[in-house]
């Protein structure tokens, strides 16, 4: 009798809630550490770049709109449907040279790192805003908001983790983003956009590219619709043309180059506020009359 | 020379016009005939062998026995409390504790439609409101408190903050459900464990949520869910062993249960009575005013310790505002609280309709002036017709004390002091709601008005990040958002 010959899964990218083939028709083989051929990954282009923010973009008033509470269901269902497919990321992780205990370790702390971000969409808020007592009679608050597009170059040594952890604060706090996943271990960053694709998180809020940072990187940083790079690996020449090119269009640039996704200082409500504005509201209070609140 | 009123208000002609019936199924509600104590995780029958009856308050037919519990039971609930907090809650990793919870919400989440029905038929609250907003909020409650788990260090910088122990709750009967997730969900997210009363004319989803966090795996004994009535609380309150006591219930109790605990070391949260001033001014929208006044008093048949009941109208719009409000009440269809298109439901219970007869009939006794709907009542069930009395004196007693009931006291003032003073002017201090176009006005008053929750051109909103709690002898202590944590942690 015949084996059953296994199907291979094409590893895309994903923009816009689609899944389309670099538009430059361009792969690169991943491989593990014993040069063993994983995949033929997408490698996208300038172009593709520009289609991701283009989605971004347009999902901002969308996604910033939704209820805080609503960001948090979403999250959360992002988390349901990882720890549904768990055994599909322990063995793409292994293929990518993780033991599996590493694997199991790395797989669990994505989804409960997706629980602490779902669980921050209602709350950062009132942790980042203040009622300010100015001293003339006017009702003063100041209360965070998203600064729009968010391009992430993510980790390169946690493919999943890595990942999850620098795209949850970005949209818990309401923007979108465009995130290009690690080059030596895409394999895991293509799945999770599946996982993404079937958790309500709706189309064009997050973005995924698999290519090489040291090509797309500028076009990260010079693209003149993106509000904040967030750049996580330590190459001293990236990070001074990053900073560079942003002052462009006065782009806020963050680097998490030394942070240890494995630890609890991979989480943090200081992520999320990171890419949010502070907005101040003054509202005159009419003080005709002598009532006082006296008793 | 007065100005004529123009009345535009469509009025509905209910004589030849009427809606056609449109009952929610009894279907998905799956009540037992009997139910037992939840206790350490299991449904346990009463030490005291007694049981009592919780009845539909619109029909008067029993729905189910409900055990009675006694001290004796109380001191099982609370030892059982005490042991998963000493073994488990307190040693468990927060972000653990967070996720059973979020399950909890998920659960109520599936289960929406069953907890709707079932607290429509026994608390007689309109399904639209059940449906539309006690089950989704108490869910919501969960959701929101399953994330501060975690994350209580953020709450208050600087601080360790800690849990108490052993959590005592008392609930009451006019939102069952949510009331017992704004108990529950904060406890368990600071890592407290729990023995919850429910109120004994409305326990049925209580302990429908008992059958929930059984399926979620909770630890046992985390939560206790009792159910009894004053005799069951009292041996909460006065339970050694208990290092929290949480109450929402009239003023009168609140005052007993503040002297039990004088001399404990239990932390005590009460949100308890309110006498809300709704204040409409003359640039007001009149019409979403007026759906304010509705909303204000006749939301969940007037059984809102929030309630709008004293009406504040600025003299040029008193009248349109009252001809306006009188056609409106005459459009509430007020009957069976399952049909969908009911506005106002049954009178939780008998002894509350007395109650609130007994207010009606003191209204009419002060010289007041009444008008009551026209609409007719249901034969059987306890029902009452949206009233509203006017002509009111601050001092009248349907001005000053709390009714818990549709029934509506109405003042007029001319300046923004004045009306600053009559609203302040009462031992109450829980909600106030100002209706004006102009937002320094909002300002001023809301910060003038001594009450725990100001609504602005709206009314009776709720949400689980908002603090919800008293001034005065509203009580103290809040519940929802980032203040509602600190009342079950030590700082």
């Amino acid at each position: 009798m015949a084996e059953r010959l296994e199907v291979l899964k094409t590893y895309k990218i994903y923009i816009g809630g689609q899944f389309p083939r670099t538009e430059s028709g361009r792969y690169y083989v991943a491989k593990n550490k014993k040069g063993q051929a994983l995949a033929n990954v997408c490698l996208s282009s300038r172009k593709d770049v520009r289609d991701a923010v283009g989605s971004a973009r347009n999902a901002v008033g969308g996604w910033s709109g939704r209820a805080a509470f609503n960001r948090s269901q979403i999250l959360y269902r992002i988390a349901e449907m990882l720890e549904g497919r768990r055994a599909q990321f322990i063995d793409e992780l292994v293929k990518q040279d993780s033991s599996p205990k590493d694997a199991e370790n790395e797989i669990n702390l994505s989804i409960d790192r997706l629980i602490y971000y779902a669980g921050w969409c209602d709350k950062y808020q009132q942790v980042f805003s203040a009622v300010n007592p100015v001293a003339s009679s006017h009702f003063n608050f100041s209360v965070p908001e998203p600064t729009g597009v968010v391009a992430i170059v993510a980790p390169q040594n946690f493919s999943l983790l890595g990942l999850v952890s620098v795209i949850a604060p970005v949209i818990a706090g309401g923007n979108t983003c465009v995130v290009l996943a690690s080059e030596e271990k895409p394999l895991c960053s293509v799945t999770f956009a599946e996982v993404i694709n079937s958790s309500d998180i709706p189309g064009g809020v997050i973005n995924i590219l698999t290519g090489k940072p040291s090509e797309l990187v500028k076009y990260f940083a010079d693209h003149m619709d993106i509000n904040t790079v967030v750049y996580c690996e330590n190459d001293a020449a990236t990070k001074k043309l990053i900073q560079e090119k942003a002052s462009l269009n006065v782009k806020r640039v963050f680097f998490y180059d030394t942070i240890n996704w494995k630890t609890d200082e991979g989480q943090s409500p200081y992520f999320i506020a990171d890419t949010q504005e502070i907005k101040t509201t003054w509202h005159p209070i009419e003080t005709v009359g002598s009532a006082k609140a006296g008793y | 020379m007065a100005k004529a009123i123009k009345n535009n208000t469509l009025k509905l002609k209910f004589d030849t016009l009427k809606y056609a019936p449109a009952p929610e199924s009894k279907s998905s509600a799956k009540i037992d005939a009997q139910y037992d104590l939840f206790i350490n995780g299991k449904f346990e029958k009463p030490l005291s062998k007694k049981y009592f009856d919780t009845i539909n308050p619109a029909t008067e037919e029993k729905l189910a026995n409900v055990a009675d519990a006694n001290a004796a039971d109380v001191d099982k609930a609370v030892k059982a409390a005490r042991n998963a907090y000493n073994n488990v809650w307190s040693k468990m990793p927060a972000k653990e504790r967070g996720k059973y919870i979020y399950r909890i919400a998920r659960m109520i989440q599936e289960r929406a439609r069953e907890f709707s029905v079932i607290e429509t038929l026994d608390g007689g609250k309109p399904i639209r409101e059940s449906r539309d907003i006690d089950i989704p909020l108490a869910a919501n409650h969960f959701f929101y408190y399953a994330g501060w788990a975690d994350k209580l260090e953020y709450a208050f910088p600087n601080k360790q903050p800690r849990s108490l122990g052993v959590a005592g709750q008392i609930i009451p009967w006019n939102f069952p459900l949510l009331m017992a997730a704004w108990k529950i969900a904060p406890a368990l997210a600071t890592g407290n464990t729990i023995v919850l009363k429910p109120a004994e004319t409305t326990p049925l989803t209580a302990l429908k949520l008992a059958e929930i966090i059984q399926e979620s795996d909770l630890p046992p004994g985390v939560v206790n869910i009792i159910t009894g009535a004053g005799a069951t609380g009292a041996a909460i309150v006065n339970h050694p062993d208990i290092n929290k006591i949480a109450f929402t219930g009239s003023t009168e109790v609140g005052k007993i249960i503040q002297r039990a605990v004088a001399g404990t070391n239990k932390k005590t949260t009460l949100e308890l009575g309110g006498k809300a001033a709704n204040i409409i001014f003359e640039d007001a929208a009149i019409d979403q005013a007026v759906e304010g006044i509705i909303n204000g008093i006749y939301f969940n048949q007037g059984h809102v310790c929030c309630a709008g009941s004293r009406l504040f109208v600025q003299e040029p719009v008193y009248k349109i505002v009252m001809q306006k409000l009188k056609d409106r009440i005459a459009t509430l269809i007020v009957g069976d609280p399952m049909d969908k298109n009911t506005d106002v439901g049954a009178i939780n219970s008998k002894q509350q309709l007395e109650t609130i007869h007994k207010y009606i009939n003191i209204g009419k006794k002060e010289g007041l002036e009444i008008f009551e709907s026209s609409c007719v009542l249901p034969r059987k069930g306890f029902f009452c017709k949206p009233t509203l009395f006017t002509n009111v004196a601050q001092s009248s007693r349907i001005a000053q004390e709390e009714i818990f009931g549709p029934v509506l006291a109405i003042q007029t003032f001319r300046t923004d002091d004045e009306v600053i003073e009559k609203a302040n002017n009462t031992p109450f201090g829980l909600s106030a709601g100002v209706w004006t176009d102009k937002g320094s006005k909002v300002f001023n008053l809301t910060s003038k008005l001594r009450a725990g929750v100001i609504w602005a051109n709206t009314y009776n909103k709720f949400d689980p990040t908002s603090p919800f709690g008293g001034y005065k002898e509203s009580g103290f202590g809040r519940e929802g958002g980032l203040h509602g944590l600190g009342a079950y942690l030590k700082l």
